[in-house]
């Protein structure tokens, strides 16, 4: 007889899988109220730890070639593959049915495709060369804004986790993630698929604990450009709009059904992105005559 | 009281007690400063600050912006001190002088064949002269360390004095011990007290191009030195830790070390330094987070 060796499940804070700081931990439940796993209860200065290293990643993580970006989403999607079993018996724990399980696991893989797909050519498509009426050569691009934080949606676990993170990662965003409160099990399994990819550390960083007590924390932070909020907390709503007001964060509310096509397309990537315009001078090619 | 004229046999200085060092930095490292006395200790700490730039690709543009900086350290914030003095090399000294006016902050200067030291007395007494004729209010000087290894204290010692004698009594010396060339706490021990009998004013760390730069451990030695110095001749030295202190919590770690060995006498920026460029915006971060409850970004502060 052996005893049966439980996984602890920590946060994963730059690349590294430290427990909270706060030597708190909440117990995750499945619908019939049964106990399923003992989870980090993050605190604030958890965050506020994530968000230094998300920070230092961004250099890096934005200067990566487009098809490098590329190549590590599609790496994603290779490791979660490989782990499918894994991850339908989380969410079957939490209460999914088997069909439904599978069926999340499919969307997620699939979905991190897609994203690895429009990495390299979210710019082409979006990206203008503007008429001016001067002699200059006006173009406009995408850039990634810099440090995102999300609050991932609370009734998936593992396909509102992917579709939340992948559109602002494809771009060079560094992130932040406070997992679902209610259905954390995948949040940690999923970040051991990310640290097995080639994710460079500190890009994604991903927390569990309680939104009541977070949400203040990621809006009033002057190092977060970002807040993609996954939900319809009417409250949270308000909390958001409001505190963003310290560094005129963008706040971007989002409420699909994470599993549908909805939740799938490139608009979510150029969502985390700002637009810089560059006017280069040229010649006038058209008023010159036939010396050119 | 008169300073002693006897030279002691620097071969047999005390030996230092690496557990019972570790043991100390480990408990002030544990120690956590909040509100009110954080806030105090965090404005102390920007006016000990040597706002400092040393790098083959220094420009008088830059110079005159780290000039700019140490008297503007954050204007959103009203009532900030300034930084204690600008660290420059000797052929900035006249440009770092002129920024600054009559500003109040010091212009110190490294000299003596910085950073290596490698160089004959000659030649380090006329950088050390440059250094002074430009305005100069005090000198960083580096010590011999191949010479200290090779057991030659008494040149080391020698080397000091000569420069001391250059700076004479308005100058104030500053004598970089290079504590990551030492090595072992026992020779930084032996350095500090070369540098002090020597007739040092502060006795200072590294030049910040080795690393290990300052640490706590190599600080509470040079401390420990520095007290047992001043109880023996009764002559107040400085210190000044440099490299590698970039965040507030280490550098509160310091200040709280230097009360605790050598009391409220040091805590001010006549006695005590901190030799760093990056350190300044994280002391100003912290300070708006305990004005405005809100982390900051490096965004909103000017870049040094």
């Amino acid at each position: 007889m052996r005893l049966e060796v439980l996984k602890t499940n920590k946060l994963y804070i730059g690349g590294k899988f430290p427990r909270t700081e706060s030597g708190r931990f909440y117990t995750a439940v499945d619908k019939n109220g049964k106990e399923i796993a003992n989870m980090c209860l993050g605190s604030r200065k958890d965050f506020r730890n994530s968000v230094v290293p998300a920070r230092s990643a961004f250099g890096g993580w934005s200067a990566k070639t487009a098809f490098n970006r590329s190549q590590i989403l599609y790496r994603i999607a290779e490791m979660l593959e490989g782990r499918r079993d894994q991850f339908v018996s989380e969410l079957t724990k939490m209460g999914s049915t088997k069909a439904a399980a599978e069926k999340e696991v499919n969307t997620s893989i699939d979905r991190l495709i897609y994203y690895a797909g429009w990495s390299d050519k979210y710019l082409q498509v979006f990206s203008a060369v503007n008429p001016v009426s001067s002699s200059h050569f006006n173009f406009s691009a995408q850039e990634a804004m810099g440090v995102v934080g999300i609050l991932a949606p609370e009734e998936n676990g593992l396909i509102g986790l992917v579709s939340s993170i992948a559109p602002v990662i494809a771009s060079g965003n560094t992130c932040v993630v406070l997992a679902s409160e209610t259905k954390p099990l995948c949040a940690i399994s999923f970040a051991e698929v990310l640290n097995s990819s080639d994710v460079p550390g500190g890009v994604v960083n991903i927390l569990t604990g309680k939104k009541e007590e977070l949400v203040s924390h990621f809006v009033t932070h002057m190092d977060v450009n970002a807040i993609l909020y996954c939900g319809k907390d009417e409250k949270i709503k308000k909390q958001l709009q409001e505190d963003s007001i310290t560094n005129l964060k963008r706040i971007l509310i989002k409420d699909f059904d994470w599993l549908s096509d909805k939740a799938e397309n490139p608009y979510l990537i150029t969502d985390f992105t700002e637009v810089k315009t560059t006017w280069h001078p040229i010649e006038q090619v058209g008023g010159a005559g036939s010396g050119y | 009281m008169a300073k002693k004229t006897s030279i002691r046999d620097f071969s047999v200085t005390p030996s230092v007690d690496q557990v019972g060092i570790n043991d100390r930095i480990t408990r002030i490292q544990k120690r956590s400063i909040k509100k009110e006395s954080k806030m105090e200790g965090l404005k102390m700490i920007l006016n000990m600050i040597d706002l400092t730039t040393l790098e083959g690709a220094d420009t008088k543009g830059k110079v005159e912006q780290l000039c700019y900086k140490a008297q503007h350290l954050h204007d959103a914030q009203p009532g900030l001190p300034t930084v204690a003095a600008v660290c420059v090399y000797p052929t900035f000294v006249g440009v770092a002088k002129k920024a600054l006016g009559k500003s109040g902050i010091k212009v110190a200067s490294v000299a003596t064949a910085f950073p290596s030291g490698h160089s004959s007395l000659e030649i380090k007494k006329m950088d050390t002269q440059i250094a002074i004729d430009n305005g100069a209010d005090e000198v960083d000087m580096v010590i011999s360390r191949g010479r200290f290894h090779q057991g030659d204290y008494n040149y080391v010692f020698d080397e000091i004095a000569a420069i001391k004698e250059v700076c004479g009594k308005k100058v104030r010396l500053k004598t970089i011990l290079e504590t990551g060339e030492l090595g072992t706490l026992d020779r930084v021990r032996k350095a500090s007290d070369i540098a002090l009998h020597a007739g040092s004013d502060f006795i200072k760390t590294s030049t910040g191009k080795i690393k290990p730069a300052a640490t706590l451990p190599f600080t509470l030695t040079m401390l420990e030195a520095i007290k047992d110095y001043y109880y023996e001749t009764g002559i107040q030295v400085g210190m000044k830790p440099a490299g590698g202190i970039s965040n507030s919590k280490l550098a509160l770690q310091y200040l709280l070390m230097v009360k605790e060995t050598l009391g409220n006498a040091w805590l001010s920026n006549e006695w005590f330094r901190y030799g760093a460029s990056s350190l300044a915006n994280d002391v100003l971060m912290q300070i708006m987070k305990q004005e405005t409850g809100n982390y900051q970004s490096k965004d909103y502060f000017s870049i040094d």
